[in-house]
């Protein structure tokens, strides 16, 4: 039986280039903050690739803060911009109701620890934030706001989010974008968007696991999370990890993404889908989306019960959503869409990308239809 | 087959997957997620639905190699069970949460859940054993008879034993836990879980008071006089000599017991020893492990508690309920609970005695 890997918005296998550069740069000895030759060594090689992944995210190097995760990215920018306004008597922290857990969780940790009002940008049935809510939380209490996160786009169903907008109405509201789920995969500039910061991380984009990076406007600065030698731009302390930046730059400079034919084989995907299911519900179909997420919901069934018929099938999918003990929780994304308790616990997300094939395509279009059937017998909602 | 296994992340349901597997069978690891906020139940980690047993359950799984997933079947048990032994308490009755787990969550909500997706049975840990019949497949007490479960599993139909494997029942506790050390489960050695799942602490009465209240009732004698006052009845069980608080002391100086809890009036009855004891129980409901029983009276055994003993017994259906005549007296037994009778080791049927005389 083949095995099928379909979700590559949770990780994609890393790419050979940069498996290779990473494991030579294991090999390397020196510690990049050390002054003598085998420090000196590493720094160069670690600021070669800062100054490749700034290139491919649109930014100047010296606004590349290496962290260890895309999570650690999203906390540092929220946190640090919150309390740095929070400085200037703005105790409101402004965030779409699609984010992913690492903004929601801060942002709700900040208002039951850091005294902050958390306010919601409402989503349409398209998954595309309000822009008119916004507009009306800027003229009605702009001077509160001490930061804006708006993520470039969703991962659960892919919908691109309107930053250029958001950053217009903000106007010196600083503005975050979590852009892990973008980067590589559809065209970002960190300058052409205009926030103040924005979080990218490796192993979405085929490089390593454990090293993400939060792109900071130069001149800005924050409150740490972590405290210590203050490698990066005393914002971020501890030892650079090289090999996994070294990694990450490759990945960023490898050209093994091709938009246009993952895009291709997703709407393949769809199409299929759409024939052999007719009442499946495809999530933000009207809006432009990454090309490689597709967010289907399935009228009758639990996707629990999808993911275990579809696991025995080789093929992993994934819910998109978080879970809370193993068990899945209705996704915040679909509920804010509008769906139902129960149809946002009948959807899966396919995720496609650069290692999918068409025949993975076509394998499982071949047993979704028995998928779907047993588990809509198997429904006991 | 293709079987589902119910993993609750202790050492028994962790060692009947493994075995599941060797025997040749396609086995998928399912912990049920019981409680609606696990987090809650952190402390100490008894039961089968904290975190940390999920955690378990998962490690397990992966050190047996099949795949692991986690079933939200926290409304269906809420429902079913929780509920249920609330209402029975405030019944006046004395339920067995482990029972309706069985009837009503594990070998009917998981069982036909798992049929429906294509798989043919339900793996547990549990200490039964079954056998094939000319009647169909039959449930039968387990080799080690101080683990044997076949009281908590006496609730199933014919049709729910059919789609069950208890890979344990030939197997002692001991052997088992060896058997999961040469494994490699690390649950090997992790403690048995005593308590009622869901009431973490251990102190039913504590729990039971916090939601059905404390109402303070009489404590009267067998002639209505009252003697005392109770802080809640339900506290209280058929048989309990301590704690009753009773400061009039009886005629002879001889120990009283409670008789009877009246859930209507609030009040808790109190007697001598002698007046305890019972040759006779009904129950409704019967519930046939296998065949259901001709008519006439048969000889057997009833057994009233998950691990009581076997009383000799005549057993028959009357009116729709199943009586046991008991060869010797029995002193205190509560309604609510199950009567299981056995056929030798062969697990006959069960009712939940609501009459005793």
């Amino acid at each position: 039986m083949p095995s099928i890997y379909l979700d590559h918005a949770a990780t994609t296998p890393i790419v050979e280039s940069s498996l290779i550069a990473m494991t030579n740069q294991l090999a390397a000895l020196g510690n990049p903050s050390s002054l003598h030759t085998h420090g000196r060594a590493t720094r160069k090689t670690l600021e070669d690739a800062r100054e490749l992944i700034a290139k491919e995210a649109g930014c100047l190097p010296s606004e590349v803060i290496f962290t260890a995760s895309g999570t650690e990215a999203n906390n540092i920018a929220l946190k640090g911009l919150y309390w740095a306004g929070r400085d200037n008597g703005k105790h409101l922290v402004v965030i779409s109701s699609i984010e992913h857990h690492a903004i929601l969780d801060p942002a709700h940790w900040l208002a039951t620890h850091e005294q902050a009002e958390v306010i919601e940008i409402p989503v349409n049935s398209d998954g595309i934030i309000n822009l008119d809510f916004l507009k009306e939380l800027v003229a009605a209490r702009g001077s509160e706001i001490a930061v804006i996160s708006v993520m470039h786009a969703n991962n659960e169903t892919g919908v691109l989010q309107p930053i250029n907008e958001v950053v217009a109405i903000a106007g010196e509201i600083p503005v975050h974008s979590d852009a892990v789920q973008s980067f590589k995969k559809t065209p970002l500039s960190f300058s052409q968007l205009g926030v103040i910061a924005m979080s990218i991380s490796a192993h979405k984009i085929g490089g390593p696991l454990g090293i993400g990076a939060l792109i900071l406007k130069r001149a800005v600065e924050i409150p740490s999370l972590l405290h210590g030698g203050g490698q990066e731009r005393e914002i971020r302390s501890g030892t650079l990890n090289a090999p996994g930046i070294v990694g990450f730059a490759t990945a960023a400079t490898s050209s093994h993404y091709n938009a246009v034919a993952v895009e291709g084989l997703r709407d393949r995907f769809i199409s299929a889908v759409q024939s052999l299911i007719p009442d499946a519900v495809i999530n933000g179909l009207a809006s432009t989306r990454l090309p490689g997420i597709v967010n289907i919901t399935f009228p009758g069934t639990q996707s629990d019960t999808l993911l275990l018929l579809m696991d025995a099938q080789r093929i992993s999918c994934s819910t998109g959503s978080a879970c809370s003990a193993g068990v899945h929780e209705a996704s915040h994304v679909l509920l804010a869409m509008g769906h139902s308790e129960i149809t946002a616990q009948s959807s899966l997300r396919f995720s496609f990308g650069a290692t999918s094939t068409a025949n993975d395509c076509d394998f499982v279009v071949s047993v979704l239809p028995d998928v779907i059937a047993r588990g809509r017998a198997a429904n006991l909602k | 087959m293709k079987l589902i296994a119910a993993m609750s992340g202790g050492v028994d349901s962790a060692v009947a997957a493994a075995r599941a597997v060797e025997a040749g069978h396609e086995v998928i690891g399912v912990h049920l997620a019981l409680s609606a906020n696990p987090q809650k139940y952190r402390s100490g980690a008894r039961g089968c639905c904290t975190i940390e047993d999920s955690h378990d359950a998962r490690r397990a799984a992966d050190v047996i190699g099949i795949p692991f997933y986690i079933w939200d079947m926290a409304e269906e048990f809420h429902d079913g069970v929780v509920e249920d032994f609330l209402a029975e308490y405030a019944a006046g009755r004395t339920p067995n949460p482990c029972l309706r787990c069985n009837e009503k969550i594990k070998f009917a909500a998981v069982l036909d859940r798992a049929r429906a997706m294509g798989f043919d049975g339900v793996v547990t840990g549990h200490y039964a054993r079954t056998q094939m019949s000319d009647n169909g497949k039959t449930l039968h007490r387990a080799v080690d008879h101080s683990k044997d479960q076949s009281y908590v599993l006496s609730v199933l139909t014919t049709e729910q034993i059919s789609g069950a494997i208890f890979p344990l029942g030939d197997t002692t506790k001991i052997d088992i836990r060896k058997e999961a050390e040469a494994r490699g489960l690390a649950v090997a050695q992790k403690p048995d879980s005593h308590d009622i799942c869901f009431v973490p602490s251990g102190d039913n009465a504590g729990w039971l008071r916090d939601r059905l209240g404390s109402d303070v009732g009489a404590i009267v004698d067998q002639n209505g006089t009252k003697i005392g006052e109770h802080k809640g009845a339900y506290t209280y069980t058929i048989g309990q000599r301590k704690g009753l608080g009773l400061t009039i002391p009886t005629p002879d100086g001889s120990p009283r017991f409670v008789l009877k809890i009246e859930p209507v009036t609030n009040t808790v009855v109190v007697g001598s020893r002698e007046d305890l004891a019972i040759t006779i129980m009904r129950g409704e409901r019967p519930v046939w492990c296998g065949p259901a029983i001709d008519e006439g009276k048969h000889i057997g055994f009833v057994q009233i508690r998950a691990h009581g003993a076997a009383l000799p017994c005549t057993y028959f259906v009357e009116n729709g309920l199943l009586v046991a005549v008991l060869d010797s007296a029995l002193l205190g037994l509560a309604t609510g609970q199950a009567m299981v009778i056995y056929d030798g080791d062969r697990v006959v049927g069960s009712a939940t005695i609501c009459e005793t005389q």
